[in-house]
């Protein structure tokens, strides 16, 4: 029983993680059409920033500089790297997230010098506590709260100011949404801010659990909240976070069972089954080819 | 504009090339190079890894080399004093990188090779340094496959099935453990081969997980060994995973043992301890106290030069393969010195019989080129002072 | 009739130059140091510029985005390592399974010597690349109907899962589970050895310089046939393609499957040169590396992939290292140089190219054709100069 539930709260807390790291992936797909592989670089990179942020500041100013510097760099990246190639074929932009996600693990390597970076302590979320007999951090009761408070906050963003329906423009037809008068780049921009701000977060609650940061470290929960992305329906919020949670889940169990073996395999059977039966994802719409 | 721009960073890249191409030239001619004082210079290889994540240990294990450099920076070869030279080659920890750096290292003209801290890059380069008729030494390599079938390849530490026929006589005299819990990563030479051997030795049961590379939660492994009510977790991991493991298991407060292979080590993963009432204890090379000068020495340099402490890890607590890379220079020595030239040959065919007595204890050679040692520390961590203390001193027979 | 006579012309001229270039190859490597970083450099290069050459195939010519390449040459190169470890061997590689289930070896079956090695190690390419077809036939039943990212995900997911498989320890008899594969002839066993084991004829980067040179010759003739031009009109408008009467299917699935052959055929080859195969070496990183070779040479170009795999090894592995280590000139000491410096130049050095060079350094075009435009242009300015007399 107290096994079970041990599982359950680190499978919700991890599906959580992976939530917010999944949206940032949907949004911009949503809009771009584009795998950004680079995002779970950034979320690494959150890590690090914070790592050396609170060497020397305390916590309450670290964690806000943050999460803006991680911002700053998610609308860098996006500036530097995915705009000047905008007209160009889909495949070039995705190879240019490829080599902006080698460049920060590779930076990542040079600065940390490859030896693995203890991530600090943050007030209340470190915090031991028990539940139901299992002893567990703060945090991954936090977690799951966290993460409706801001899905429910970005969809109001989304549904009900103008640079969200300015979003949802842009997501539904690209070129019209242009015609219409939305400034495209401000808004391709903003959709990377809110993916970067979701994943600074999500890297302080996943660090919190996890501590210690090396430069791959961000390429596993990336390649998982991914794939929670594409099987909730690529380019759909509510579907990216549903995922997150199902595959957070389903990966804690079958690491629990004797085919552990597999955690990784499972995850991606679990995809290609979806893709296959369902290629658009559990929430997401169809669309279909025009000629 | 950005053409231009694009252009001008290219021309400058080729240009730094050709200024390498033009530096690279005299590194050809080994034989007839000078140093500044005027003596003769050999040249010594260490291909280790310096990133990726066994960087951590392999910049440990320089750290001994390069101290003893430092402390004996020439050698005396037929009668002439030559100065060694320490030429790097970074293995990336991937053996996928491995047979290139290998490579570059044999295209520098090394005299004999030092390295390296974890065995499936040794593995990969391995075959790179008996084609070229190189010599090299293993200094912390610890599965079998490395020796066996390759002339070329020495080492001066303990095998796999020897650290683990130490660890599984530990749980038994210690905990009386009937049941054991393994994990290692997925897909890994080192540990895997490891927990195969712990599992043959260990008579009782024994529940086996792998966990995928980059994997950083490990709350559903640590949750499975307490609710399977396991005696003893072994888990024979690199550095980088852990500290995931000894932090997680310091911060749910585990009161199950964990026992360590060499790679755990590490003051990194001792500083993951720190403060908690984990029991984390670990097989190893050498123990902190076992050569008073050496450590002596070792702590002030560590303690005046920034760059060997930070990668220390950033304190000055010597770890293992810091005096087994300090015994392995010391070795190479010794081989140059009985063979009296800086032929590679001349240094293979001398190797076999050298003996040496470091401060890790004494070296010497079987007919596979295996280091003769039936002696192995086991150390705990004292998590309340931040330091490994000695627990015990197993053999095997 | 004057067309096809050109194209034959040009045949003969790029047959003649690969020949050269062998020819080249095999003179350096028996004059020059023998453990120069030149040779290593070449022989990875080799086999990267076949399996570039092979992703090129199905990405460039045939547009179906596959990121399933480093899992085709895990198929491969464990194939090519089980068959042709020495019997002799097996006993010490599977030292933890007690003895391999395979229980022959290829080389051996075909009575051993020379002969029996060049027979035993073609056979247990084709049969590397034999089986990595065979698996993406399997694949491409579910994957193929699924349009460009999806297909790259589920590719690349696949890849995964078989690394998985093959690292798995149940399997530990036949895979070594996380053990290296290794003993079996590599590269340098076909250097000719006289009686005292001296080797007098060095053919160590001559081989894998054939291998591919013979394997990219197939490829190249297959994008010139009827099959390469309806790949290139799939890859061009789908819709289109299927209205002339290509069948969409039929195709997509042989480009799969042939690419994926002459990966595992790389894959065996990269065996060969890594001296062991180890599941480990064949991650997602391995397969965005040739990616970024395909994109650096250029999409649809298979010149452009071979001329980039060089350059590629040898930026990251050779020219580049001077970048890790410490340096001072004089007392001065230069500024960044430090381990992992390598890779960061490595990587802006390839985001300058995407970004300013999206083309890659061929476009969609051949060594042929970039040959003949600059002829085309000499010439015509010596025209313009004879009008201007």
């Amino acid at each position: 029983m107290q096994y079970g539930i041990s599982i359950l709260l680190s499978g919700i807390s991890l599906g959580g993680q992976y939530a917010l790291i999944a949206i940032g992936y949907t949004m911009v797909y949503g809009i771009l059409r584009l795998i950004n592989f680079a995002h779970g670089d950034v979320f690494m990179a959150a890590g690090l920033i914070m790592v050396y942020l609170s060497a020397s500041l305390p916590i309450g100013v670290a964690l806000p500089l943050m999460i803006l510097l991680t911002v700053l760099l998610g609308f860098v990246i996006e500036r530097a790297a995915y705009k000047p190639l905008r007209s160009a074929p889909r495949m070039s932009v995705m190879i240019s997230a490829i080599g902006v996600s080698y460049l920060l693990q590779n930076l990542a390597t040079y600065i940390t010098g490859g030896l693995p970076q203890m991530y600090p302590n943050l007030p209340v979320l470190s915090n031991q506590i028990t539940i139901a007999g299992t002893s567990t951090k703060m945090v991954t009761v936090v977690t799951p709260f966290l993460v409706v408070a801001l899905v429910i906050a970005l969809t109001q963003l989304i549904n009900h100011t103008k640079i969200g329906t300015a979003m949802r423009a842009a997501s539904r037809d690209f070129e019209t949404a242009q015609l219409m008068g939305i400034k495209i780049n401000n808004v391709i921009s903003f959709t990377f801010v809110i993916g970067s701000l979701l994943a600074a977060v999500g890297s302080a609650l996943y660090f919190t659990n996890y501590p210690s940061i090396v430069p791959l470290s961000g390429s596993l929960p990336g390649l998982r909240a991914f794939v929670a992305a594409v099987f909730g329906g690529i380019g759909s919020i509510p579907g990216a976070v549903v995922g997150a949670f199902l595959i957070g889940l389903s990966e804690t169990v079958i690491k629990s069972s004797n085919w552990s073996v597999f955690s990784d395999a499972f995850t991606f059977a679990l995809l290609i089954i979806i893709l296959v039966v369902k290629p658009t994802g559990l929430f997401g719409e169809k669309s279909t080819d025009k000629v | 504009m950005k053409r231009i721009l694009a252009l001008a960073l290219t021309l400058v890249m080729v240009l730094s090339l050709a200024a390498c191409g033009g530096s690279d030239t005299p590194a050809s001619d080994a034989g007839g190079d000078t140093s500044d004082s005027g003596n003769p210079v050999v040249r010594i290889g260490v291909f280790e890894p310096a990133t990726g994540d066994s960087g951590a240990g392999g910049k440990q294990e320089m750290l001994g080399m390069q101290y003893a450099n430092r402390e004996t920076p020439t050698v005396d070869i037929g009668g002439t004093t030559y100065n060694v030279e320490l030429v790097y080659a970074d293995n990336g920890s991937d053996p996928a990188k491995a047979p290139t750096a290998a490579a570059e290292l044999v295209s520098n003209d090394v005299s004999l090779v030092l390295g390296s801290y974890g065995s499936s890059v040794a593995m990969a380069g391995g075959p790179v340094f008996d084609e070229a008729g190189l010599a090299a030494i293993g200094v912390t390599c610890t599965n079998p496959n490395i020796t066996a079938g390759n002339d070329y390849y020495f080492r001066i530490c303990f095998l796999d099935n020897f650290q683990a026929q130490v660890l599984v006589n530990f749980a038994k005299d210690k905990f009386s453990a009937q049941k054991a819990y393994c994990l290692g990563e997925l897909g890994n030479e080192y540990d895997q081969g490891l927990i195969s051997f712990f599992e043959q030795n260990f008579d009782g049961e024994v529940i086996k997980d792998s966990f995928p590379t980059n994997t950083s939660d490990f709350t559903t492994y640590l949750n499975k060994a307490v609710n399977e009510d396991v005696d003893v977790i072994f888990c024979p991991v690199s550095i980088a995973y852990a500290t995931q493991i000894v932090g997680l298991a310091a911060s749910m407060g585990l009161e199950i043992p964990l026992l360590g292979s060499d790679t755990l080590d590490s003051n990194v993963v001792l500083e993951a301890a720190q403060g908690s009432s984990v029991q984390l204890y670990v097989s190893t090379f050498y123990q902190e106290g076992g050569s008073p000068e050496f450590d002596e020495g070792i702590k002030a340099w560590l303690n005046e030069d920034s760059t060997a402490m930070t990668n220390n890890g950033g304190n000055d607590t010597i770890a293992a393969v810091t005096a087994m890379g300090y015994d392995a220079y010391y070795v190479a020595l010794e081989a140059l010195k009985a063979a009296g030239s800086t032929d590679p040959g001349d240094v293979k065919a001398a190797l076999p019989n050298v003996t040496y007595t470091g401060v890790s204890g004494a070296i010497a050679f079987d007919e596979q080129g295996d280091a003769i040692r039936d002696t192995a520390y086991i150390k705990t961590a004292d998590t309340a002072n931040n330091v490994w203390t000695l627990e015990t001193v197993q053999t095997v027979e | 009739m004057l067309q096809e006579k050109k194209s034959k012309r040009s045949a003969w001229i790029a047959l003649v130059c690969v020949a050269a270039l062998l020819l080249l190859v095999m003179v350096l490597e028996n004059t020059m140091q023998p453990t120069s970083m030149l040779f290593t450099v070449l022989k990875k290069g080799a086999v990267y510029a076949l399996v570039a050459a092979s992703l090129n195939l199905l990405n460039g010519f045939t547009g179906l985005f596959s990121l399933g390449q480093a899992g085709f040459m895990l198929l491969g190169a464990y194939t090519y390592a089980i068959l042709t470890i020495s019997s002799a061997d097996r006993e010490s590689v599977y030292y933890l399974y007690g003895g391999s289930a395979v229980n022959f070896s290829l080389p051996e079956l075909f009575g051993g010597g020379t002969l029996g090695l060049i027979l035993g190690v073609l056979a247990a390419l084709i049969l590397a690349g034999c089986v990595a077809a065979v698996v993406a036939w399997l694949i491409g039943l579910p994957v193929l109907r699924l349009k460009s990212d999806y297909l790259a995900i589920a590719t690349l997911g696949f890849a995964e899962i078989i690394r998985a498989i093959f690292q798995w320890d149940a399997l530990g008899p036949v895979t070594n589970g996380a053990n290296a594969l290794k003993n079996f002839p590599t590269f340098s066993s076909f250097n000719i050895e006289n009686a005292d084991g001296v080797v007098v004829f060095r053919l160590s980067t001559f081989v894998p310089f054939l291998l591919a040179a013979v394997c990219i010759g197939i490829m190249v003739l297959l994008i010139n046939s009827t099959y390469g031009r309806a790949f290139k009109a799939i890859r061009e408008d789908e819709v289109a393609a299927e209205a002339m009467g290509i069948n969409l299917a039929k195709h997509k699935r042989m480009a799969f499957c042939i690419s994926s052959f002459f990966a595992g055929v790389g894959g065996g080859m990269f065996a060969m040169f890594a001296n062991q195969a180890q599941a480990k070496t064949f991650t997602t990183a391995m397969t965005y590396e040739i990616l970024l070779i395909v994109v650096i040479g250029g999409i649809g170009s298979i010149s452009g992939s071979c001329i980039a795999s060089f350059l590629y090894v040898a930026a990251s592995e050779w020219w580049l290292r001077f970048l890790d280590a410490e340096t001072y000139i004089g007392s001065f000491k230069v500024p960044f140089l430090r381990t992992g410096f390598r890779m960061v130049v490595f990587s802006i050095i390839i985001m300058v190219v995407v970004l300013f060079f999206r083309r890659g350094l061929m476009g969609d075009r051949e060594l042929g054709d970039v040959a003949r435009s600059l002829r085309a242009r000499l010439s015509g300015k010596a025209k313009q100069k004879g009008a201007a007399k």
